[in-house]
């Protein structure tokens, strides 16, 4: 098998240096690029995000003015959303899908580099907009109209980037379904897939949904602004509140997209460190897909305050509200593998065990936003910042730490080093709750979000706010060293790394060999 | 081989579904634009008033049991420094009476602009039951500079509105339409495709 193996590697001469990278069709290489660029972007986003905390550090404008103070908080949205998150839960379903499935690769190895190589072009023109003239977008990440088709040369640089951005996504999301239905080993039936393939399968749906939709919301924006549409200017009989609706007919389902792969993470970890198979597998299942249709019907819950007739706000709260119930469902079954099971407290089940807590105090404020008479006093405050921290921070980004520590071993060969594991755990977690509790009570007393001054009574949650963000920038230092150091050694880490975990991916030797599964594996 | 020529078929298959079911919600984020429009007009939601002939309007009886106040204001968007104004702010008119309002518009500017009144109407639900047979909001208004210019608006409150409303608001916001004026009603958007809808009545 081994020799077998080499002469593969030998007869392939694979191109080395950059050009390994930039040719590659190998979906390990490609899991890795897009973990590393998703990375790299946390760390850019997460820049942006302390020069917004910087500002809000004391009331008044001390550092930046207004207006960059504007582009901080458009950029940081889409730079996490589309840089970090997005392509970080990409890496995870190309490293992760295939060793998974028992599949040698991808089903479209060449269309996967692509998607891919989009993502650094999308992004420096992304990033480039802010030395526009002009600077940056500064409309919001939602780049609202009218005020988006006021801005400057850079909202056009956003919306050609995000037009790359959606193409990326949307052709990653097409090789990953055809890889589901199509390169499944014998015996792999869908109703016996890891839940992590499932979550993102039905991810995989929403995106090709619901991309395109943003595609066209933006060409309108870009058309109205260069070529005299008026799909959203009163002037020529458009309406801005249609944008809106288009923008969160994308929205809604976008932000699942963000965390069903999550969910999926960590419905692979919490079995494994409860020495327990997951609880009410099929029900799981139906949860994700549950939440992925209801996510379709509820987008104006974002728009409460636009002035809906009451039989709408009625509508979407209550659809918002049903959401709770497969989202309930699947956070009873992570407790219910727990419950009796041999826990043991490794890096990757500390980041699970918060992403259950910490997701579910986010799903609540949630639910606390979706009635509508209370929405109108939380909309657009800093309560909505805290909820949608508590569901992307501690929800999306933290089960992506957990998952990378769960999978690092197969991925390199060596043990991650646990003490600093443990470490940089506590501080994310701690940090993060200093960062983004104190939020709650702003909103709740008033603060609008995306204002870069405030009023005095608010200073001291501010202060506390500043002082954990700082914290939590500084803690994922730490992650990029202990993935650095995991990379270039350490303990040898066995086949199965864990103690007897489930899943195909654990019996390929760690590190994973460059090809795996070439031929498929009986699946009983 | 062949069971490879087997999968590739089956891959294509699902990826032409994908790319085709990926245009297609391209298109509907399109096809959302009329569809809203549509849904706003049925339901009289976003106050998008009624249009009607004057024909029709006239042959409705006057209900002089109920009488109901008509509230008017006008507003200029941002890029439009004019002075609009309704004529009087409020009357009573009866269900099935046609009534007529006037606003008055004045370029305060140096140049010749081109402007756009959009109406709204409140509450929502009165907005169908509000029909306007004569308007300058079906048409741009261009004021030379320093003109000033009385506008006539013709309404009729159907008979048919709800026994609970009791006071209409009728607003106009008006727009700097320069952009749009090359052509009279725009530039072939569903958006314009609205305003013609309500010229045709």
């Amino acid at each position: 098998m081994a020799t077998a193996e080499a002469a593969h590697h030998e007869e392939h001469h694979h191109p080395s240096g950059i050009m390994r990278w930039i040719t590659t069709t190998n979906h390990k290489d490609i899991g890795t690029l897009y973990l590393s660029f998703s990375l790299m972007m946390f760390m850019v986003g997460g820049a942006m995000a302390l020069v917004i905390r910087a500002e809000l550090f004391q009331p008044g404008l001390q550092i930046v003015d207004p207006h960059f103070f504007n582009q901080m908080t458009t950029m940081h949205a889409l730079v996490m959303i589309f840089g970090a998150i997005m392509p970080g839960f990409v890496g995870f379903a190309n490293w992760m899908i295939p060793m998974m499935i028992g599949a040698p690769d991808m089903a479209l190895p060449r269309l996967n580099n692509w998607s891919f190589w989009i993502l650094p072009f999308a992004f420096t023109m992304l990033l480039g907009s802010l030395f526009a003239p002009g600077g940056g977008p500064a409309s919001g990440w939602t780049l609202y109209a009218p005020l988006s088709i006021q801005g400057g040369m850079s909202v056009d640089m956003t919306i050609l980037a995000v037009h790359m951005m959606g193409i990326s996504s949307v052709l990653g999301a097409i090789n990953i379904v055809v890889t589901v239905f199509n390169m499944r080993a014998p015996g792999m039936t869908l109703m016996k897939m890891p839940l992590f393939v499932w979550t993102w399968l039905i991810t995989a749906y929403l995106l090709i949904a619901v991309m395109p939709v943003l595609a066209g919301a933006v060409t309108m924006l870009l058309t109205d602004r260069h070529f005299g549409t008026a799909f959203f200017d009163p002037a020529g009989g458009g309406d801005p509140v249609m944008f809106q609706h288009i923008f969160w007919f994308f929205g809604h389902p976008e932000v699942y997209v963000m965390i069903l792969p999550a969910f999926g993470i960590i419905s692979e970890i919490i079995p494994t460190f409860a020495r327990k198979p997951l609880f009410g597998y099929a029900s799981m299942v139906l949860a994700v897909a549950g939440i992925a249709f209801l996510s379709f019907i509820v987008w104006a819950h974002h728009m409460f305050t636009v002035g809906m007739p009451l039989i709408g706000e009625l509508f979407f709260m209550y659809a918002t509200m049903l959401i709770a119930v497969p989202t309930g469902v699947k956070v009873f079954n992570w407790v219910a593998t727990m419950w009796r099971g041999s826990m043991t407290f490794e890096t990757p089940m500390l980041f699970a065990i918060s992403v259950v807590v910490l997701f579910t105090i986010g799903g609540l404020s949630g639910l606390m936003l979706a009635i509508t008479p209370a929405d109108f006093q939380y909309h657009d405050t800093y309560f909505v910042v805290a909820h949608f921290h508590y569901v992307l921070f501690s929800g999306a980004a933290m089960a992506m730490m957990g998952g990378a520590y769960y999978w690092l071993p197969k991925w390199t060969g060596h043990m991650y080093d646990e003490k600093l594991g443990k470490l940089h755990f506590w501080l994310t977690a701690i940090f993060f709750n200093i960062t983004f509790f104190p939020q709650h009570f702003l909103g709740l007393a008033g603060m609008p979000r995306r204002i870069p001054d405030y009023a005095l009574q608010f200073t001291e949650f501010n202060v506390m706010s500043s002082i954990g963000a700082f914290g939590l920038g500084f803690s994922q230092l730490l992650l990029v060293y202990v993935v650095v150091k995991c990379v270039r050694g350490g303990e040898k880490a066995s086949a199965e790394v864990w103690d007897n975990p489930k899943g195909l991916e654990w019996t390929v030797p760690s590190p994973a060999p460059y090809h795996t599964f070439e031929t498929p594996p009986q699946v009983r | 081989m062949t069971e490879q020529a087997i999968r590739q078929a089956a891959n294509r298959r699902i990826i032409t579904r994908a790319v085709m079911v990926a245009v297609a919600m391209f298109g509907f984020g399109f096809a959302m634009v009329p569809l809203y429009d549509l849904f706003c007009d049925i339901t009289g939601l976003n106050g998008k008033t009624g249009v009607t002939d004057s024909g029709s309007a006239r042959a409705q009886a006057v209900d002089e049991t109920r009488l109901i106040t008509v509230e008017f204001t006008g507003n200029t968007a941002g890029g439009l420094p004019w002075e609009f104004r309704p004529a009087v702010a409020k009357m009573q008119v009866h269900p099935g009476q046609v009534a007529e309002a006037v606003y008055v518009a004045r370029n305060t500017t140096s140049d010749r602009m081109v402007g756009r009144a959009i109406p709204s109407v409140a509450p929502n639900r009165a907005a169908a039951h509000f029909k306007k047979t004569e308007c300058f909001c079906f048409s741009n208004q261009e004021l030379a500079p320093g003109e000033s210019r009385e506008m006539p608006v013709r309404f009729v409150v159907e008979t048919d509105v709800p026994q609970d409303v009791h006071t209409i608001t009728l607003s106009y916001s008006f727009f700097n339409a320069g952009k749009y004026s090359s052509s009279d009603a725009g530039t072939g958007t569903a958006g314009s495709d609205a305003i013609r809808r309500g010229e045709k009545g």
